[in-house]
């Protein structure tokens, strides 16, 4: 398919021989948002890792823009720049400073001007209301702005994909809601790929294309988000619907 | 007239002897902690890399460096090696020598322990960026392990600085060596003045120790 940007095929993942993945398979169109859902423990932040070569994998493909992904650590290098990561805990380096920590990776890595990329940053930023913190270290940031910084950081390296794994589990529920908004935007306005682990479920309703329900490694569920939560299609799903007061 | 001990530190040119003493105490607890402490953190690295030769290696060096006494370690490259090895170089040298490589084998497990310490989230912070791993040791790792290892490294100074007491064994002419020969040489006609001797040398390490020392102790507590 012309517009597949991400395609996984029978993707198995082992811990010794536990097996934490069973058999995945799906794909992503670009611009498409994918909700991962399901029970702590489920396997979905496991799979948003593999996904970024942050876990191997025994055995199955990822093909990205329709190239199989040959998962060695020179690879998964050159693919991290082209899909983005963003962690629970933010995980800003406290040694650099907000633009510091942004600006690193598109000019040590991707090797850009500069001069221009701190100009695009700077744009961004300002876009989620943190224009005056530039010069701040991470540790004389609230946890939502540090998450905003995180999310910056990672869309200042022009990604095809951005991966966000449980982005609000952190956060004071009156900053949970201006981390939604951001990432919403990015979806409704900038059309941003995503995919997306979260236990906010009103957030995934409102931003979901597809959902996939997890539980013990396996895929239950493959979903467009507007039928999983009006009328999901395996009673496991539906019992953790209700358990999420949904 | 009775002669007051602390003459002796007056006498001639015994000042001057022991400041050029202290002097050399000094360069060569700083030459040795810049080569020790460069050695030392590529070889804190490599003990970080999933090599186990290189590790086991390296962990072995640190080991030998540990139990051999400094003393005895004075002694081999002062009289062992330039025998087995045929090399000619002066005592200071090769205090330099055998100090940097037993900084190095020490700083080695500092730089380990901090490189190790940062939390496992932000290597995998610096991966998910696309850096490579000497960006990641560059940018990430090594100035975060610097804040935590900045403790230990201001003791190891504090303790190479005190060592340097030992090279008098190599015939170095350190401050303690120049105390020595000065009390000798006056111990006639001021009899009290090892106390005064001694009193100085006390002063120089406590006045070169003692702000390291409590530097460390204050990065300590701020941690």
């Amino acid at each position: 398919m012309e517009d597949e940007i991400l395609k996984v095929e029978h993707l198995n993942k082992f811990y010794d021989n536990w097996q934490a993945l069973h058999d995945i398979n799906f794909s992503l169109k670009k611009g498409e948002v994918l909700t991962l859902l399901g029970p702590s423990g489920s396997g979905k932040s496991t799979l948003l890792r593999t996904l970024n070569g942050l876990e191997d994998y025994k055995d199955g493909t990822i093909y990205f823009q329709e190239n199989k992904i040959d998962p060695t650590p020179k690879n998964w290098q050159l693919l991290r720049q082209k899909i983005g990561m963003v962690f629970q805990s933010y995980e800003l380096f406290p040694n650099l400073t907000v633009i510091e920590n942004v600006l690193l990776a598109p000019v040590k890595v991707q090797k850009r001007n500069e001069n221009e990329v701190r100009k695009e940053v700077e744009d961004l930023l300002a876009r989620v209301g943190l224009s005056y913190y530039l010069n701040a270290y991470p540790r004389e940031l609230s946890g939502g702005q540090k998450q905003r910084v995180a999310i910056v950081r990672a869309l200042a390296m022009k990604p095809e994909v951005m991966l966000l794994d449980e982005i609000t589990a952190s956060l004071d529920p009156e900053m949970v809601r201006g981390i939604e908004e951001i990432v919403e935007k990015l979806s409704k306005q900038d059309h941003m790929t995503m995919i997306i682990v979260t236990h906010q479920m009103n957030f995934a309703e409102r931003i979901a294309d597809e959902v996939l329900f997890l539980e013990n490694g396996k895929i239950l569920e493959d979903t467009p988000g507007a039928e999983f939560f009006k009328k999901p299609q395996t009673k496991r799903a539906k019992e953790f619907l209700e358990s999420m007061d949904f | 007239m009775v002669h007051s001990g602390i003459n002796v530190l007056f006498e001639g040119s015994n000042f001057a002897r022991l400041m050029a003493g202290l002097w050399t105490s000094i360069w060569i607890a700083a030459i040795s902690l810049v080569i020790g402490l460069a050695l030392g953190t590529i070889f804190g690295i490599l003990r970080t890399l999933p090599n186990k030769f290189v590790r086991f290696i390296l962990r072995l060096y640190l080991e030998f460096f540990r139990i051999v006494p400094t003393i005895v370690l004075l002694y081999l490259v002062y009289y062992i090696l330039p025998r087995t090895f045929h090399v000619n170089w002066p005592a200071t040298w090769m205090a330099v020598l055998a100090f940097a490589l037993w900084v190095a084998a020490e700083f080695s497990d500092i730089v380990r322990g901090a490189i190790e310490s940062v939390p496992k989230s932000q290597r995998e912070s610096g991966l998910a960026l696309g850096l490579s791993k000497i960006q990641l040791f560059r940018y990430v790792l090594l100035p975060q392990a610097v804040k935590l290892e900045l403790p230990a490294t201001i003791n190891l100074a504090t303790r190479v600085i005190k060592t340097t007491s030992l090279l008098m064994v190599i015939s170095i002419m350190e401050v303690i060596n120049v105390g020595q020969q000065i009390i000798e040489a006056n111990n006639q006609q001021y009899p009290t003045g090892v106390f005064w001797v001694y009193g100085l040398i006390f002063i120089f390490y406590f006045v070169l120790d003692y702000p390291l020392s409590a530097w460390a102790k204050k990065l300590t507590k701020e941690r």
